[in-house]
């Protein structure tokens, strides 16, 4: 009993510490990122390549003022922010890095990151509606259509995975993976089971998890050329800043799964010394173009959004789903 | 200070889009009445930064009235300058050696394409495309720092006087402007592939803020703007002044009426200023930049002048009243982008919001200019 609840504490203290690190890092990243897409240094003053620049913003951030305006709801205002954080480290308690770093494995893994995962869209909601903003206001009923619109296809891929893997358990989908390159869910060609669809599904999670991140060019919810700042509009201090380290918790939230649906986990392309570090080169990976993305393409308009998921993604994952539970029952 | 955001009775509110907004690109507000993300109504409102550069040319010289003209628009101050210097030049009957002209030319067009990537880049920025904001003030640096070494200025020039210019181009220049014309022509090709032709872009402005032709007549627009709906209008050719007559370029018409068409005109407008610069360097004539005798203090005879030239932004108009004095009786600018925003309120009906904005964005607003 003890031991189990000193073992969820170290992990979610373990959790915490990842997500922020990586969250803090990430921001540097990707301004590093922005400055070599557009010609230029990015961070450069503090500390040896602008290291040291995630935590001095930190200490920015954290000694400003929390301001309240007024005429807003309080306590909503003042829960939003903390529930775009806590899903995503919760979330990260049950993802396995490898076979045997993993914080709390569980056998409904997958259904739990998604019950935490459709709840930053409540946060963004109560974020915006509190904010008594007429911008904040429109950010949030755009980020909730749109989180809506994006969690459907994306199930609908996932649950093709699982019916392939034939478990909600993360270790064992990774598992049903392992044995190179060409046994991953990304390619159709996995043993006795011919989809060619399966590069799509790849593709519709990855544009799904781009879209549920608020991520350019997906980044409705806070166009700043439109709405100013979206739904973050009237917070400042930390209040801002666990939105902002939210989402980058999110992007790494969403490189994981990725990665463990359709890339394998931590399995080697060529069988060779298979472990966690494969783990982390295939999210890194992902996060790099996620940031590449985001500095290339303009963003689209909420109804072209909301279109290409209802008219194209949502058929043709369905249509995929379908096809693999028929070529499940032949082979 | 508790209540809700109240809706009006027909079920509409209102937002308040500006002064400080990061889409307006300045002091402009418009007051949108929205109906969910759609705008019912929209009323722009001018004025925050009006600066009363009429009435300062009734009280100065003439001469002392130049600097002004190039803080009406900053992005292409030459070509207002250049509006100016003619109009005098033409009352005041002051010969201008060819050469000047010439000088004249390359340099408001290369201030056109200045004004041009500062727009690409802002418009892709309203679109929510950072990266071409940064490749393009990457190009135009080459250019301020080119005007820079004759001008001495890098953005509100002063570099024409009455009869000529301030100072003469030299070998470094002219041979700095060749290489900027050949990296811009790189640029121009690396815009097309990574903006032009992007699916995003094109969905978000083929079809969106369509200016039928009857409405430019209405409002007076000109420009790039009347040049997207079909109206082959541009005073550098239809009213020719300066040395436009002995250049060979195009000017660049699309009918679609769509900011897409706006967008692409102004595109091409760029290759065609790279044409006229070319042109220009090979056929620049040698002499003096200035006249022998030029009068000390300029006084025009009474009389009424008006004189337009093809600004950055569409036709830029300058009528001096003078009563023979030293100073004008009174001086009207006629500020093209005065003409266009007043499109906005009009066309940007039944509009979503993201639409509106990436709209205002195609009509190419510089506040200051439209204050005066």
């Amino acid at each position: 009993m003890t031991l189990t609840f000193i073992n969820v504490v170290a992990a979610v203290i373990i959790a915490i510490a990842f997500v922020a690190a990586n969250a803090a890092y990430l921001v540097w990243a990707e301004r590093k990122g922005a400055g070599f897409i557009q010609r230029r240094p990015g961070p450069l003053e503090n500390g040896p390549w602008g290291l040291l620049q995630p935590p001095v913003d930190g200490i920015k951030l954290m000694t400003k003022q929390l301001l309240i305006p007024g005429g807003v709801d309080k306590i909503i205002f003042v829960i939003a922010p903390v529930l775009a954080m806590f899903p995503t480290i919760v979330s990260f308690v049950t993802i396995p890095f490898s076979e045997t770093i993993v914080a709390h494995n569980m056998n409904i893994g997958l259904l739990m990151i998604f019950v935490f995962g459709s709840m930053s869209a409540m946060a963004l909601l109560m974020g915006g509606w509190s904010s008594r903003n007429k911008y904040s206001m429109i950010s949030s009923v755009r980020a909730v259509s749109q989180a809506v619109a994006y969690e459907i296809p994306m199930l609908i891929t996932t649950i093709t995975v699982v019916l392939i893997a034939g478990s909600l358990d993360l270790m064992e989908i990774v598992g049903k993976q392992t044995g190179g390159f060409w046994h991953w869910n990304v390619w159709p060609l996995k043993a006795g089971l011919f989809n060619i669809l399966m590069p799509v599904s790849f593709l519709i999670f990855f544009v799904c998890s781009l879209a549920e991140t608020n991520r350019a060019p997906f980044d409705l919810g806070e166009a700043e050329s439109e709405l100013v700042a979206g739904f973050h509009t009237e917070y400042s201090s930390m209040g801002f800043g666990l939105f902002f380290m939210g989402e980058y918790a999110n992007i790494v939230i969403g490189a994981c799964l990725t990665t463990i649906l359709f890339l394998g986990g931590w399995d080697c392309p060529f069988g060779l010394f298979p472990g966690v570090w494969w783990f982390i080169i295939k999210i890194y990976a992902l996060i790099c173009t996620f940031i590449w993305i985001r500095w290339t393409f303009p963003r689209t308009t909420i109804y072209s959004l909301l279109n290409l998921s209802w008219k194209v993604l949502i058929p043709i994952s369905l249509f995929n789903l379908l096809l693999t539970a028929g070529l499940l029952k032949v082979f | 200070m508790n209540e809700p955001i109240v809706l009006q009775p027909d079920e509409t509110f209102v937002l308040n889009v500006g002064p400080q907004h990061p889409a307006t690109h300045g002091v402009l507000r418009v007051k949108m009445t929205m109906d969910g993300e759609y705008i019912y109504d929209a009323e722009t409102v001018i004025g925050y930064i009006h600066r009363m550069h009429e009435k300062m040319a009734e009280n100065r010289p003439y001469t002392q009235y130049l600097p002004n003209l190039s803080r009406l628009d900053y992005l292409s101050a030459m070509a207002y300058c250049h509006g100016y210097v003619l109009a005098v030049e033409k009352a005041a009957g002051i010969e201008v050696p060819e050469r000047a002209e010439y000088i004249r030319a390359i340099t408001v067009e290369m201030n056109r394409i200045s004004s041009h990537l500062v727009w690409f880049g802002a418009f892709v920025l309203d679109l929510g495309g950072f990266s071409p904001l940064m490749y393009a003030f990457d190009d135009r640096e080459q250019i301020l720092d080119l005007l820079e070494a004759v001008t001495g200025s890098r953005l509100t020039y002063c570099y024409f006087r009455f009869g000529g210019v301030y100072n003469d181009i030299d070998d470094d220049f002219i041979e700095g402007t060749r290489r900027f014309i050949k990296r811009m022509r790189e640029a121009l090709k690396m815009y097309r592939k990574l903006v032009t032709t992007n699916v995003i872009l094109m969905k978000r402005l083929q079809g969106i803020g369509p200016i039928s032709v009857d409405m430019c007549q209405r409002y007076g627009a000109t420009g790039p703007v009347a040049r997207g709906s079909g109206i082959n209008y541009d005073v550098r050719r239809n009213e020719p002044y300066s040395v436009y007559p002995e250049f060979n370029f195009d000017i660049p018409v699309y009918s679609e009426c769509d900011s897409y068409a706006r967008y692409n005109v102004r595109m091409e407008e760029m290759e065609q200023s790279l044409r006229i610069i070319e042109q220009g360097l090979d056929k620049l004539p040698g002499g003096p930049v200035n006249p022998e005798k030029k009068p000390k203090t300029i006084k025009l005879p009474p009389g009424d002048y008006y004189s337009a030239v093809e600004a950055g932004r569409g036709s830029f108009g300058i009528r001096i009243v003078s009563d023979g004095d030293k100073s004008p009786y009174r001086l009207k600018l006629r500020s093209p982008t005065f003409s266009n925003m007043h499109l906005f309120d009009e066309a940007c009906r039944g509009m979503l919001i993201a639409d509106a904005l990436a709209f205002m964005g195609s009509l190419d607003l510089v506040i200051p200019e439209m204050d005066r």
